[in-house]
């Protein structure tokens, strides 16, 4: 996969696409299959006045999926990738609800320039990211980019699946 | 009569609010057999993109997930979080558990093709890839497969008492993530072992293993090893464990050179190595445990023991590697230097290979089931004739390689097909599911155990563990799982 830096393209929409309660930082173990379970009904604005979300920092971040449809949300400082898209129904797994142990949260970071403000992967992301379907440059995995301002109005985009998936014979990208 | 269009079924999977169309779905009556990660994403898939699809999963074993309870090793927790996301796909109002249903012996393929509109075979692989050499059946010899089974706790092992007393060297044959494993369970300190799931017969045997030495034997090189990082690391680490690594060895060939350059996963693995080997003490702490890394050697053949039938060794072959001029894959070939290993435990661990059932053409040499894109095929030619209705995902459908979320995107293609094929005609719901199987369960006195059953086995083994500071404390014999599981 090509990577994208067009800097000039990161517009970001205002509305606000979250239905769901942001709490104050805590991550809900909410689960990524809870489209499987009654929705919790909860406005936007009640949201909005709630005392936790009020005083936190928040930033804005768009997920684009594999297929180019792009969902803007808005995350609390302090909140994983992976949190924050469990709390506003988009689609990465959690297999091991960021424990370090899988790769199945990967996202790959649009624009190099965000890419580069977030910290160095330690080795125990790196040793998870070898394993990622879709591997590229800007690839990280979504429960260890956490959300700090310098990062509102960041991109990121969900890995195709790869049709070719068998762990040995696959090949990622040469680094 | 009025169909149901796939577009009004399907629901795109992405942002959406799931939003039941305003018609009633037509049922789809679905049989999945295999809970482990193949089985279970499969189901959460089928659930995700079909309304009216009802299903059931069958499993052998009383408890459900597969590899994920029987075969990630008990010091790696983390790694069987993911059971939680399948509880909650078996929770599904749609969504059956069957446990201690054996396909083939409680219940037949075609009779399961009968009472559902799609079958989907994700039941793994639960045999082993034999080598094939004199020896092979000598006492003290096991596969990897059943030595992990054993320390897991899976009620087939819990009498295979391994001899870890008789020798100081154990052999392991493959240098995979599961050699690892079983090398990192003999070695680790008992004490850090006493906080985990690990079955209590096989701490107890640890306690008592007289096993300072174990040496971990591929047929090529650090630069084709098929372990990865994250259990290098690890195994590098461990506590009191001195690394022996031949610096001869690590030297790479330009034909290594390209290997590592094309693979992020291979290059990492080797610089693990290389660091291990430039780090490593000229003499081991006395009382320290080994660790040999034994690259470039086969196993020619196994050696008995003077006056019993127990191993005492194992007769490598040195090799050297050759290139397929087709594949460009570098194999191994013998160069005729032989020598000998001493060892009273050797485990094979040299790839596991799936069973075939009656009623399912079965590809023997490579241990899968043929299919395209998990449609199963009649036949294994070049004109190829599909079963209707019958599926397969996981190691079955693609061979025993990957991680658990490989399967995430097996089933998906899988899936893909089944949905395809509902939309085109090719199957035609119109079976009437879960009560026939229910019906020839209890027609022939079958204790099938279910998702209540498995909690009560669940709940049961948390509190024991509780009491002993450990998650969970398994229960490893089949009649006591019944008796819990029944109530």
């Amino acid at each position: 996969m090509h990577l994208i830096t067009s800097s000039t393209q990161r517009g970001f929409l205002k509305r606000d696409c979250s239905p769901l309660s942001v709490t104050s930082g805590a991550y809900l173990r909410r689960p990524f299959s809870h489209y499987l379970w009654p929705k919790r009904e909860c406005s936007t604005s009640a949201v909005e006045n709630s005392v936790g979300s009020e005083t936190k920092e928040k930033i804005t971040v768009t997920f684009v999926d594999k297929d180019g449809e792009e969902k803007v949300i808005r995350v609390p400082v302090g909140m994983s990738m992976l949190e924050a898209a469990h709390e506003n129904d988009i689609e990465l797994e959690g297999a091991c609800e960021g424990s370090l142990a899988c790769s199945t949260c990967h996202v790959i970071i649009m624009d190099v320039d965000y890419y580069n403000r977030l910290e160095d992967p330690t080795d125990e992301e790196n040793d998870m990211l070898d394993l990622a379907f879709g591997l590229c440059e800007t690839s990280r995995l979504g429960c260890q980019v956490i959300a700090k301002p310098e990062l509102d109005g960041m991109r990121l985009a969900l890995p195709a699946a790869t049709r070719n998936f068998a762990v040995d014979g696959y090949v990622p990208k040469p680094h | 009569m009025q169909r149901v269009s796939i577009s009004q079924l399907l629901r795109k999977p992405t942002w959406g609010r799931h939003v039941c169309p305003p018609s009633s779905s037509r049922s789809l009556h679905v049989c999945v057999v295999g809970s482990g990660p193949a089985g279970f994403y499969t189901t959460e898939k089928i659930l995700k993109y079909h309304n009216g699809a009802k299903i059931d999963i069958v499993d052998r074993l009383p408890t459900p997930f597969g590899l994920v309870r029987s075969g990630v090793a008990p010091d790696h927790p983390e790694t069987k979080i993911v059971t939680n996301q399948f509880s909650r796909v078996a929770s599904n109002e749609r969504c059956s558990f069957f446990g201690n249903v054996s396909l083939g012996r409680d219940i037949s393929l075609s009779e399961i093709r009968e009472i559902y509109d799609i079958v989907v075979l994700a039941y793994g692989a639960e045999s082993d890839r034999i080598l094939n050499v004199p020896g092979e059946n000598l006492l003290g010899i096991h596969s990897a497969r059943e030595f992990v089974w054993w320390y897991n706790g899976h009620p087939d092992c819990n009498n295979m008492s391994p001899d870890l007393e008789n020798t100081d060297t154990a052999v392991i044959l493959g240098q995979g993530n599961v050699a690892l494993d079983v090398a990192r369970i003999l070695l680790r300190p008992t004490s850090e072992l006493e906080t985990t799931d690990i079955a209590d017969h096989a701490l107890e045997a640890l306690y008592k293993s007289s096993i300072r030495k174990v040496c971990l034997v591929g047929r090529r090189g650090p630069v084709q090893a098929a372990c990865t990082a994250k259990e290098l690391r690890e195994i590098l680490g461990t506590k009191d464990l001195s690394i022996h690594i031949k610096e001869c060895d690590l030297s790479s060939s330009s034909a290594d050179e390209e290997e590592l350059k094309n693979s992020r996963i291979q290059r990492r693995v080797y610089e693990l190595f290389s660091k291990a080997s430039a780090s490593r003490h000229p003499h081991s702490i006395s009382g320290q445990k080994e660790l040999h890394f034994v690259f470039f050697r086969r196993p020619d053949r196994f050696l008995p023991s003077l006056y019993n039938s127990k191993v005492r060794g194992v007769s490598i072959e040195k090799t050297s590697l050759a290139e397929d001029v087709g594949s460009g894959k570098r194999y191994a070939v013998g160069t005729g230097q032989f020598e000998d290993l001493d060892a009273g435990l050797v485990l094979k661990s040299i790839g596991y290979k799936s069973v075939s059932v009656p009623g399912l053409t079965f590809d023997e040499q490579r241990g899968v089931v043929p299919n395209l894109k998990g449609r199963v095929l009649k036949n294994n030619s070049s004109h190829p004739i599909l079963e209707d209705g019958l599926y397969v995902a996981g190691w079955l459908k693609r061979g025993p390689t990957g991680i658990i979320a490989t399967n995430l995107y097996c089933a998906e293609e899988t899936v893909g097909s089944i949905l395809e094929d509902l939309e085109k005609g090719a199957v035609r719901p119109n079976r009437h599911g879960r009560p026939g199987l229910v019906q020839a369960l209890e027609g022939r006195g079958i204790q099938y155990v279910t998702l209540s059953g498995w909690e009560r086995i669940d709940l049961r083994e948390k509190a024991e563990g509780n009491l002993r500071n450990r998650p969970r404390t398994k229960i490893t014999d089949w009649a006591e799982l019944l008796r819990v599981a029944n109530g």
